[in-house]
């Protein structure tokens, strides 16, 4: 292609640099500082997309970050799998040698797509059509509707494999953010530099200079060149000034903390390999004393019909490829009007050789610009309206007809203009998404019919300046800019100089807009017969949508905009919002302020996930906490499961063995030999002081004051609520010292619930805690064989039943090791923790695994020891329990010192509900068939409402529900525990398990006690 | 993301080494040795004021120096206006946004 739209002369792009890279297919050339629209405009390209619903074809309409139609599919990098980025805008996309670019949403291809038809089908696919369909039949929606729905709506594809590309973080602190290095960001910057304070000017586009690259008019005597380039070498001297380009500022947090995301490859050649170790992104974490959004205003356009042609384009994109790139929209323009400072591209355009008509709906237009037009010649139509545009794939035409006083009807004969583009433009909405984000508000200023930033928030503190302030004249932005520099430093206490007071060239702005509002141009058919009068372009909402809406009284924004779809998607209505908001004022009658805005949410533009994750994803992404034996575990096979943060064993099969056969190797090795578990985990807290058992006698339900040193005791935590939080067993170490255990995922809450009461409730006690988790290592061996190995490893201390008792721990040398016993045991059979130092937990591992070779010692991970215990009825907290189950509940009142004077969660357990006959209790369940394993979850219901077919008509009451359930070798047969109404006094009634697939397995409630129920393993 | 001053650290530090422990001055009944009945009992245990404006709260510098200590925020804009040691008084009023009730109807919440 020849780039026959591109001037001979102009523009910010290198000549000297041809690039070349393809759209659908097609190979084009463009230059190096094009962006992918500019470049596909200087070919003729016009038809870039298909519209979400509709599939109309579509358009470039922007030349910047908030163009919703001409969205493209892009590689980042030459490899072919997990480099490409959907929903890229091609007016954002700095061209590249070597970039491959798609449409998206046209099916099979974007010049013919089979979509289409859905826009002769728009009468029966109105507003809230996809919530409407909810209404059928769930059978017809999800056989039919949902999939037809999914296959024709949308936008790109996002690629289906892992991102490869690099990303990393960045930490930064400044006194002074300026947002956008525009004129008005460029003035606050100098005058923030002069101070010394720390500033940060963000700007998200390539260069600096702001609507100066699209408008270059002279300031302080300079070409617009010139100046910039000034300012910039201005701050590149001043050390305390870091000037990031390519970064787009995307969101504001509390107290000021700002996301910015930093393009840093995204910009140069794709290289044919990947050698390239720099980040593609840096995403920036700011936190800033004062922001200075100096981020400018976008022009938003008329709503007319068949405004969604391609070729209809803001009035300030035509002005932006003709300056910036030296890009020619087409060869007759159309411009469509409201205010003085559109017109600009209407001159700009004359004298870059189109052929110019003015339409301007304003029923008289004055001012330097139209002044200007007139004496070039230009044909200006004013008081008139733009009644409808011809054209399908293109615009090539336009109806324009004029109106009646108030602009609500035409009032004249019909005339048909012959062009190749439309540049239009309703006025210009101030960019305040970083202002909203902060939390501030917005005001309306019905002058220049825009909403403009309220008062900033003094926890997140912002300040506007220029046209993000709603000041639309240059000579005010330049002044604003310094101005609000000023003021964010004072209010920082640092001092300023003078300020830096510069001006543009008088006659370059008009200075002020003189708007019309009119949101919603005549025609001589209403909105909802003939063609359709597009809102929002991105989304498919046209002004009848709108309309409808409202008719089936939608009132609030917020509901309008989720049934109609309005404003969502990736640019989250920054071209609609306003004019939809103007359109609903006139229906419902009421003024813009009254309807308000939409919430405005980070980020403000779409942000690459992968930049977020920066350098942690996959395993980075969380903490992963291992244990001193971890490496035998994986050398030996183990799969893991995840418990908090910790990688626990979870079972160890052996090559070709299930996952139920191997914890039943497991189980079966403990209750008939020995068996070792890696129980390093468990939290361990020293609670230590003069008064550590008082604290102890008052944080567990039972009674601690007398416990014996060199004595262990089980403990049951409660809230103040009454319901059970944790359990662990505690030995007292001396005196004035116990070390507690907690359950490994309760370890950091329990410590921070036992802090909280020392610290604001018992400030009185002497007691401090100290978390040793990590400090120890832990074997837990198990087993009838766990006295005869442990006794040819230890020669220090007398292990004999008598001599060393269940529930006792002692000091001791374990294989040459300083250790610490305890004999405790979660299996219920005879069992010791050997308690070694964090750095001596592998040697102690292997050598009793050497030594227990004889007793064939086998390790066992979590799944085995959760059914180990549950063969004796042991609650795992968290998974029997889930906070509304009280010791009562569990029938652990054994464990509740009623006479103590008091301990958390006393008082609540005599309300009267804690002791309804009626609560969920704990049982045990046995199904008819011994071989049948419940599934964990299941619903027990009574005898009599078993249901009778699979799929129910009428629920039934809820008995209770299985919380553990396995297959148990110990017991020969299935056993399982859970929660059953007033379990307690119903063991012996038999219940029913409905099954997903129909069958209703009979159970029997009973103990929950499966295997040597008078403990006399453990104490063996 | 917050900055919050821990009152035993003397430094200003971002929210994630913090957590958020509810409602400050809020003592144990039970302490003060008023035998109270259920309902009062209950709603000690299960009832925060929430309040919309400027409210007293207890927070965790759990990520550095483990205390607990009591905040001063306009829950309205997160704007942290003092932070204090447990213990300590106050240095500036609760109070709620206009038009907010002043205090939580327990009786009518229960219907």
């Amino acid at each position: 292609m020849t780039q026959e739209f591109r001037l001979p002369a102009g523009g910010r792009i290198d000549r000297s640099e041809l690039l070349s890279f393809t759209f659908d297919g097609q190979t084009y050339i463009g230059y190096r500082g094009d962006t992918v629209a500019s470049a596909l405009l200087a070919n003729g390209v016009h038809l870039v997309g298909r519209s979400f619903k509709y599939h109309r074809p579509r358009g470039i309409v922007s030349a910047g970050v908030e163009e919703p139609n001409a969205l493209i599919d892009c590689n980042v990098t030459a490899a072919e799998k997990g480099t490409r980025e959907a929903n890229n805008r091609a007016t954002f996309t700095e061209l590249r040698q070597g970039l491959t670019t798609k449409s998206v949403n046209a099916f099979p291809n974007l010049n013919f797509d089979i979509g289409a038809i859905n826009a002769v089908m728009a009468r029966f696919i109105p507003a809230g059509f996809y919530y409407k369909s909810f209404l059928v039949s769930t059978t017809m929606w999800h056989r039919l509707i949902e999939p037809v729905i999914r296959r024709a709506a949308g936008l790109g594809v996002s690629d289906d494999v892992a991102d490869i590309s690099r990303y990393d973080a960045h930490y930064q602190h400044a006194d002074v953010v300026i947002v956008g290095a525009g004129p008005t960001g460029l003035q606050a910057a100098r005058t923030a530099a002069k101070s010394g304070a720390r500033v940060i000017l963000v700007e998200q586009d390539t260069e600096c200079g702001g609507s100066l690259l699209r408008d270059p008019v002279e300031i302080d005597g300079m070409d617009a060149d010139l100046w910039v380039a000034t300012v910039e070498a201005e701050l590149a001297q001043a050390d305390n000034v870091r000037v990031m380009t390519r970064t787009t500022l995307s969101g504001i947090f509390d107290h000021n903390m700002l996301t910015a995301l930093e393009r840093v490859t995204d910009h140069l050649d794709i290289p044919e390999a990947d050698g390239d170790l720099r980040p593609r992104m840096r995403w920036h974490r700011i936190r800033a004393k004062q922001v200075v959004l100096a981020t400018g205003a976008f022009e938003r356009p008329l709503v007319f019909r068949n405004n969604d042609l391609p070729g209809i384009m803001f009035a300030s994109a035509v002005e932006t490829y003709l300056q910036r790139y030296g890009v020619k929209t087409g060869e007759q323009g159309l411009f469509l009007i409201n205010n003085d400072m559109a017109l600009s591209a209407a001159i700009k355009a004359k004298e870059a050789g189109v052929e110019v008509t003015v339409v301007d709906v304003r029923s008289e237009s004055t001012g330097p610009y139209t002044e200007r037009l007139q004496a070039m010649g230009v044909p200006f139509f004013t008081n008139h309206t733009l009644v409808e545009a011809k054209g399908t794939k293109r615009v090539k035409g336009a109806v324009i007809a004029p109106m009646n006083g108030d602009g609500t009807a035409i009032a004249g004969e019909l005339q048909t203009i012959e062009c190749d583009f439309i540049g239009s433009s309703s006025g210009y909405n101030p960019i305040v998404h970083l202002h909203c984000q902060s939390g501030a508000k917005l005001d309306f200023d019905p002058a220049t019919a825009c909403f403009v930033p309220g008062a900033p928030v003094s926890a997140t503190p912002t300040i506007s300046a220029g046209g993000a302030k709603g000041l639309f004249s240059l000579n005010d932005a330049l002044l604003s800019g310094a101005d609000v520099a000023a003021q964010a430093l004072d209010a920082i206490g640092l001092a300023h100089g003078e300020k830096t007071v510069v001006s543009a060239s008088e006659e370059a702005h008009p200075g002020s807009l003189h708007i019309r509002h009119l949101w919603l141009l005549p025609s001589d058919k209403p909105t909802s017969k003939g063609g359709k009068f597009w809102v929002d372009f991105q989304n498919d909402v046209t002004a009848a949508d709108l309309e409808l809406a409202v008719r089936e009284n939608f009132r609030s924004v917020e509901h309008i905009k989720r049934y109609t779809t309005l404003g969502m998607a990736t640019d989250q209505g920054k071209t609609s919002n306003i004019n939809a908001l103007g359109i609903l004022s006139d229906v419902l009658g009421v003024t813009i302020p009254d309807i308000g805005t939409t919430t405005f949410r980070p980020p403000y533009t779409p942000t690459t996930f992968g930049a977020i994750a920066g350098r942690e994803p996959g395993d980075f992404l969380d903490v992963a906490r291992t244990t001193p034996m971890h490496d035998w575990h994986v050398e030996h096979g183990a799969l893991f499961e995840d418990v908090g943060q910790w990688k626990r064993a979870w079972y160890y099969p052996k090559p070709g063995e299930t996952m139920h056969a191997a914890v039943d190797r497991e189980c079966r090795a403990v209750r008939e030999s020995l068996g070792i578990l890696d129980a390093s985990t468990l939290g361990k807290i020293i609670v230590k002081g003069p008064d550590a058992a008082e604290f102890l006698n008052r944080v567990y339900t039972n009674k601690w004051m007398k416990l014996g040193i060199g004595r262990c005791r089980y403990g049951l935590m409660l809230g103040e609520d009454g319901m059970i939080m944790d359990d662990g067993v505690s030995a007292r170490v001396a005196e004035d010292e116990f070390l507690m255990t907690t359950t490994t995922g309760g370890a950091a809450g329990v410590l921070s619930h036992l802090e909280d009461y020392l610290q604001t409730e018992w400030t009185d006690l002497k007691v401090y805690l100290t978390s040793v988790t990590e400090q120890w290592a832990v074997a837990s061996i198990n087993g009838p064989k766990a006295r005869d190995l442990l006794a040819e490893l230890c020669e220090d201390v007398d292990l004999s039943p008598d001599a060393f008792k269940f529930m006792e721990w002692k000091d001791a040398t374990v294989a040459g090791l300083p250790a610490r016993i305890f004999r405790i045991s979660f299996t219920g059979d005879l069992a010791f923790e050997i308690n070694v130092p964090a750095d001596k937990g592998m040697a102690l591992w292997t050598a009793l695994i050497t030594a227990g070779a004889k007793y064939g010692i086998t390790p066992y991970g979590t799944e085995a020891m959760h059914v180990l215990r549950a063969e004796k009825g042991f609650i795992i907290v968290g998974q029997d329990t889930d906070g509304s189950l009280n010791p009562y509940d569990m029938d652990m009142g054994w464990i509740v010192g009623k006479d103590k004077a008091d301990f958390i969660g006393k008082r609540s357990l005599t309300r009267k509900d804690m002791s309804e006959p009626l609560r969920k209790q704990y049982v045990g369940i046995l199904t008819e068939d011994p071989k049948e394993v419940l599934p964990e979850g299941a619903q027990l219901v009574n005898l009599t409402d078993a249901p009778t077919t699979a799929a129910p008509k009428e629920p039934v009451p809820m008995q209770g529900h299985v919380s553990s359930s396995y297959w148990s070798s110990a017991a020969g047969r299935s056993i399982a525990l859970g929660l059953v109404k007033g379990g307690l006094a119903r063991k012996g009634e038999t219940l029913v398990v409905p099954m997903p697939d129909g069958r209703n397995v009979k159970v029997t409630l009973g103990d929950t006690v499966f295997v040597d129920a008078v403990g006399a393993r453990q104490h063996g | 993301m917050l900055l919050i001053r821990c009152p035993y650290c003397e430094q200003e530090r971002p929210e994630v080494e913090f957590s958020f422990a509810h409602q400050a001055h809020k003592p144990r009944p039970e302490e003060a040795g008023e035998p109270l009945d259920d309902h009062a009992w209950a709603r000690w245990v299960y009832y925060q004021k929430n309040i919309k404006g400027v409210a007293h709260e207890r927070w965790n510098h759990a990520g550095g120096c483990r205390k607990f200590f009591n905040v001063v925020r306009d829950t309205v804009t997160s704007e942290i206006i003092a932070t204090y040691r447990s213990g300590e008084t106050p240095p500036v009023e609760e109070s709620r946004v206009e038009g907010e009730a002043l205090s939580f109807d327990y009786e009518q919440a229960e219907g």
